[in-house]
């Protein structure tokens, strides 16, 4: 293998701390480097649509809004169409069950991960959108699920309802029939 | 109306890539790309009219906004300092806005820099912002493309061993370019097969590493480009392209941004058979399903066929079509850096200077980015010759 390029004049590297001077802490590794625990918080300020979208939630309703040329209902609701650049001021209620278009399965342990390992990331299409949601798939073994399989929300119980998405813990199979994935190829 | 100012590549360079670069500070990062890009065009930092940084997003290192501070290192003080931002994609966009201001005649001499130190924070976690109207589910960046990568095995029906080929030839690759993060020299299928299956269907051997380092690159006008110490390459033709991430009708497998793109940059560059007039492509490919998903979407392959062009070697270092000859973001992976990475190799190669993963006779070569949610493409052509 060719070598790397020399070092510009005028640069150069952390030489290696000697502590072998300093009795005291002769043998002593040197400190590299440091983990500090970082912690953000902040206020979400939702706009209206997302709004909307909450407090529906709250009541255990999923919301979409419909784009006013398309037709295609989005949710989460962001207040506009994407597409066409106009509001989608029609509110649509959705089901609360839904198709797994497709899916991971996740087998790595990050920093701040809620759910054990392995676990299934899928995506959603839930009944009465045209966009998926990425969603937790549960009580079903990984190696069972499928594109096209058709599955419902599991809520936290009622008097824990609050303005968030979860209120959904996971999504479970509903036990009804596959769709044939060929009819939901359009929706990714 | 006059046409736009030619744009030269007279000068790249990168610093070693490494897991955890210990040895230098972030200032220090830097300046080794920048002196050794300055080295090769045959200047010095007094030589520079403008600096166009790109990294991505701050959380990545958990130091907001690091490019005021950085201006001293990179002699950017008196001189005009932009700073560019398209998450992964952002190496490809930084050398576009670089190269769009000599283009335009506002700066002759340009140096952009392209960085990322991953080993100072969590990326994953910055990756993983809760919102209320989402599930939270800390995946990381492989468990947002896995689905997509599982939806184009599916379409396309391609064997379940195109990734681990991928990752087998640009591990091996890497091993004769002495900057990337990652040789392995006893990787083989078999390693690759057996090696963790993070997330389903991406295992841990077909995944970038998080690597720090830094690129450089030196972009002049015409005349710089004539006055060049050592050969040029000239820009033929760049363009970035973004679609929004959730719309509905979208197509996450080949992305409608990335196909404009590519058709724009190929309408510029005069290239109406990308499979046969581009000589090696520098292409973004993070897990290593993203080969065959972007020979598609590049238009080197019809839909469905792109994994076939892997399956056949002509990928290979010596097939027709050489992709990622450098290694790739699956060897290397700064990841603000990346893309900058692959516009950079691109420039090597048909300049003659790629060293080892030289490819024979290049002429013309594609350096393509993405970022995002696959959203976000940026894309440049170069030539040995002028425009």
């Amino acid at each position: 293998m060719s070598e790397i390029a020399e070092l510009p004049e005028g640069l150069w590297y952390q030489p290696d701390v000697d502590t072998s001077q300093i009795p005291a802490i002769a043998g002593v590794e040197a400190v590299r480097s440091i983990r500090v625990p970082a912690r953000v918080e902040y206020l979400y300020t939702p706009g209206r649509a997302p709004t909307r979208f909450l407090r529906a939630l709250a009541e255990k309703r999923i919301m979409g809004e419909r784009c006013p040329v398309t037709g295609k209902v989005y949710v989460p609701p962001r207040g506009v169409s994407p597409v066409v650049g106009l509001p989608t001021e029609e509110q649509v209620e959705l089901g609360h069950r839904g198709t797994v278009t497709t899916f991971c399965v996740v087998d790595i342990a990050f920093t701040g991960q809620v759910t054990e390992t392995p676990f299934v990331s899928a995506l959603v299409l839930i009944d009465g959108a045209d966009i998926t949601l990425h969603g937790l798939i549960q009580g079903i073994p990984p190696a069972d699920v499928r594109p096209g399989m058709r599955v419902e929300a599991v809520w936290v119980p009622d008097d824990e309802l609050s303005t968030s998405f979860e209120n959904i813990r996971w999504w479970r199979p509903s036990g009804e029939p596959d769709v044939d994935p060929d009819t939901i190829r359009e929706y990714l | 109306m006059a046409r736009n100012e030619r744009v030269a590549v007279v000068g790249v360079g990168q610093t070693k890539y490494a897991a955890t670069r210990g040895d230098v500070s972030l200032p220090g990062l830097l300046r080794e790309a920048v002196f050794r890009a300055l080295d090769d065009a045959g200047m010095a930092m007094g030589d520079i009219d403008a600096v166009v940084l790109g990294k991505a997003p701050d959380f990545f290192e958990g130091l907001m906004m690091p490019e005021p501070y950085l201006a001293d290192a990179l002699g950017a003080v008196g001189k005009p300092l932009l700073r560019v931002h398209t998450a992964g994609s952002v190496g490809g966009s930084t050398a576009i806005v670089a190269a769009g201001l000599v283009e335009a005649r506002v700066h002759r001499r340009v140096l952009t820099v392209g960085w990322q130190m991953q080993s100072c924070s969590e990326a994953m976690w910055a990756l993983s912002l809760p919102m209320p109207f989402q599930q939270q589910l800390v995946a990381g960046a492989g468990g947002y493309f896995a689905p997509f990568i599982r939806a184009y095995m599916q379409r396309s029906e391609a064997p379940d061993d195109i990734g681990i080929l991928v990752a087998l030839k640009d591990r091996r690759n890497a091993l004769k370019n002495p900057y990337a993060h990652l040789h392995e020299p006893d990787i083989s299928y078999d390693s690759i097969k057996e090696s963790l299956m993070l997330w389903d269907p991406i295992r841990y051997a077909e995944t970038c590493p998080s690597s720090d380092g830094a690129i450089a690159m030196v972009l002049t006008d015409e005349a710089g480009g004539d006055a060049a110490a050592r050969p040029p390459a000239w820009v033929h033709g760049m363009a970035f392209r973004s679609e929004p991430v959730m719309a509905v009708g979208r197509d996450e497998v080949s992305p409608l941004a990335g196909r404009q793109c590519a058709a724009d940059v190929y309408a510029q560059a005069g290239i109406t058979d990308p499979r046969e007039q581009l000589d090696v492509v520098e292409m973004y490919v993070p897990f290593s399903w993203y080969e065959p998903m972007w020979l598609e979407n590049l238009g080197f392959a019809e839909v469905g066929d792109g994994w076939k062009l892997t399956e056949k070697g002509v990928t290979a270092l010596d097939g027709d079509l050489p992709v990622n000859p450098s290694g790739g973001v699956l060897s290397s992976n700064p990841i603000g850096a990346s893309g900058m990475i692959r516009f950079g190799e691109a420039a090597l190669q048909v300049r003659g200077q790629a060293g080892e993963h030289q490819v024979d006779g290049a002429r013309l070569a594609l350096g393509h980015a993405y970022g995002g949610g696959a959203q976000f493409f940026a894309m440049w052509v170069v030539g040995a010759d002028k425009p």
